[in-house]
């Protein structure tokens, strides 16, 4: 496969069949994002969000832009900013993994440290502030721009088709909802009857915080009508799959990964899906940036699952 | 066998700090009105003028969110479980 330039690598990943996992009767797939350019689903974001703003006229070589993360997205955009010329600032929970920080430092991203015990909610806030207050940066906003959603329903969507036209169901980590929806939306086009699940992921207590209920946060691109089912993963769950994933199936996944795995596992189940029905999950990144959190270090599991529960893993 | 509901931090002002509280009902309507019986305020941080869930406030059972079932309206049988979260974002 010849890219002519890094955004042109971007996408076009495997579909790779999981025999060992599937449940009898059923076929799972799992799409791994982790094989774009940065290592995460995060670049087809970038790309289009970079794109969109581009074709809008609003980006120059030394434009500033600032984007809430938890860390896949800026370093996405990190490395498509970088050959552009663009400057580029990131708002991040401060109780994320050292690896995003690390890549981010690599491309001389200024990470603007959120509080932990605000979780992404408190990256979107602040994000905001400083936008409202500094009208030249820029900021792409993943969790409200359309571009976000539209990169998976013109690419993530039409590459699963592809690889897999009769597709009864997909899973997919809820964040900012772009893959749900643009996902969702492709295959219902596709087959009114496929299903979309998604897997949210489920935190310890330090993360949910003393935050105000009325204070939370549903990201506007997340188009809740083409759910299924939403189905919550606790960090324990989340990664007793993704291990399972690498001693079973060879493959080095996210704890994202198996957080959906184990929401496909569920709805492998003849009350919601047909026998027969092939299940595709989106893994969004390799576990990479994962191993200083421990998750896949020797010890007891519930032990590891439990610090983990106090990070930002999705 | 009752329900077992789990409170987040936020709600545990109305539960006497209580992190796991134990009702019934056979809906998760039903079930919010015998908590706020011995939990006042619970109903008010929960349920809108409308009836309906608050937009910010996720309440699951058996792990799956109530909006993709029946909403306020979805059946409850003794053993679930249900937990309340706020609603996060990723990404």
């Amino acid at each position: 496969m010849l890219a002519r330039d890094l955004r042109a690598a971007v996408g076009d990943t495997p579909l790779v069949g999981l025999p060992a996992l599937s449940p009898p009767g059923y076929e799972l797939y799992v799409k791994l994002e982790g094989h774009n350019p940065t290592g995460s689903v995060k670049d087809r974001v970038a790309k289009y969000l970079l794109e969109d703003a581009e074709r809008a006229g609003l980006l120059h070589p030394g434009s500033r832009i600032l984007e809430p993360t938890s860390g896949n997205t800026g370093i996405a955009l990190a490395a498509l900013c970088a050959p552009r010329g663009y400057k580029l600032s990131c708002v991040m929970p401060e109780n994320t993994s050292v690896e995003r920080r690390r890549l981010l430092e690599l491309y001389s991203v200024d990470i603007i440290p959120s509080p932990a015990a605000e979780g992404s909610n408190g990256a979107v806030r602040m994000a905001r502030e400083i936008a409202d207050a500094d009208p030249d940066v820029y900021l792409p906003f993943q969790y409200g721009n359309a571009a976000n959603p539209r990169a998976h329903y013109e690419t993530t969507g039409p590459e699963i088709l592809r690889d897999l036209p009769d597709v009864a169901a997909v899973v997919a980590g809820l964040g900012t909802g772009g893959t749900l929806t643009g996902v969702g939306r492709r295959l219902k086009e596709h087959d009114p009857a496929a299903k979309v699940f998604a897997a949210e992921p489920e935190y310890g207590e330090l993360v949910y915080g003393l935050r105000n209920l009325d204070e939370g946060f549903v990201p506007p691109v997340l188009d809740t009508s083409v759910l299924d089912g939403r189905i919550k993963v606790d960090s324990l769950a989340a990664l007793t799959e993704t291990r399972r994933l690498a001693t079973e199936e060879g493959i080095f996944a996210g704890i994202s990964t198996g957080a959906a795995l184990a929401v496909a596992l569920r709805v492998c189940n003849p009350r919601r899906l047909a026998e027969g029905s092939k299940v595709v999950v989106v893994s969004p990144d390799g576990g990479w940036k994962y191993l200083s959190t421990g998750a896949y270090a020797a010890g007891n599991l519930e032990q590891i699952a439990a610090s983990l529960a106090e990070t930002v893993w999705a | 066998m009752p329900i077992e509901v789990r409170v987040p931090t936020v709600l545990r002002k109305h539960t006497a700090g209580e992190k796991t509280l134990s009702g019934s009902g056979s809906t998760v309507r039903e079930l919010v009105e015998d908590l706020e019986g011995r939990n006042p305020g619970l109903r008010q941080s929960l349920v809108g003028d409308d009836g309906q869930l608050h937009r910010f406030v996720n309440v699951y059972v058996n792990d799956e969110d109530v909006r993709y079932l029946g909403g306020i309206e979805t059946p409850l049988s003794d053993g679930d479980s249900v937990s309340i979260l706020p609603a996060v974002a990723g990404g």
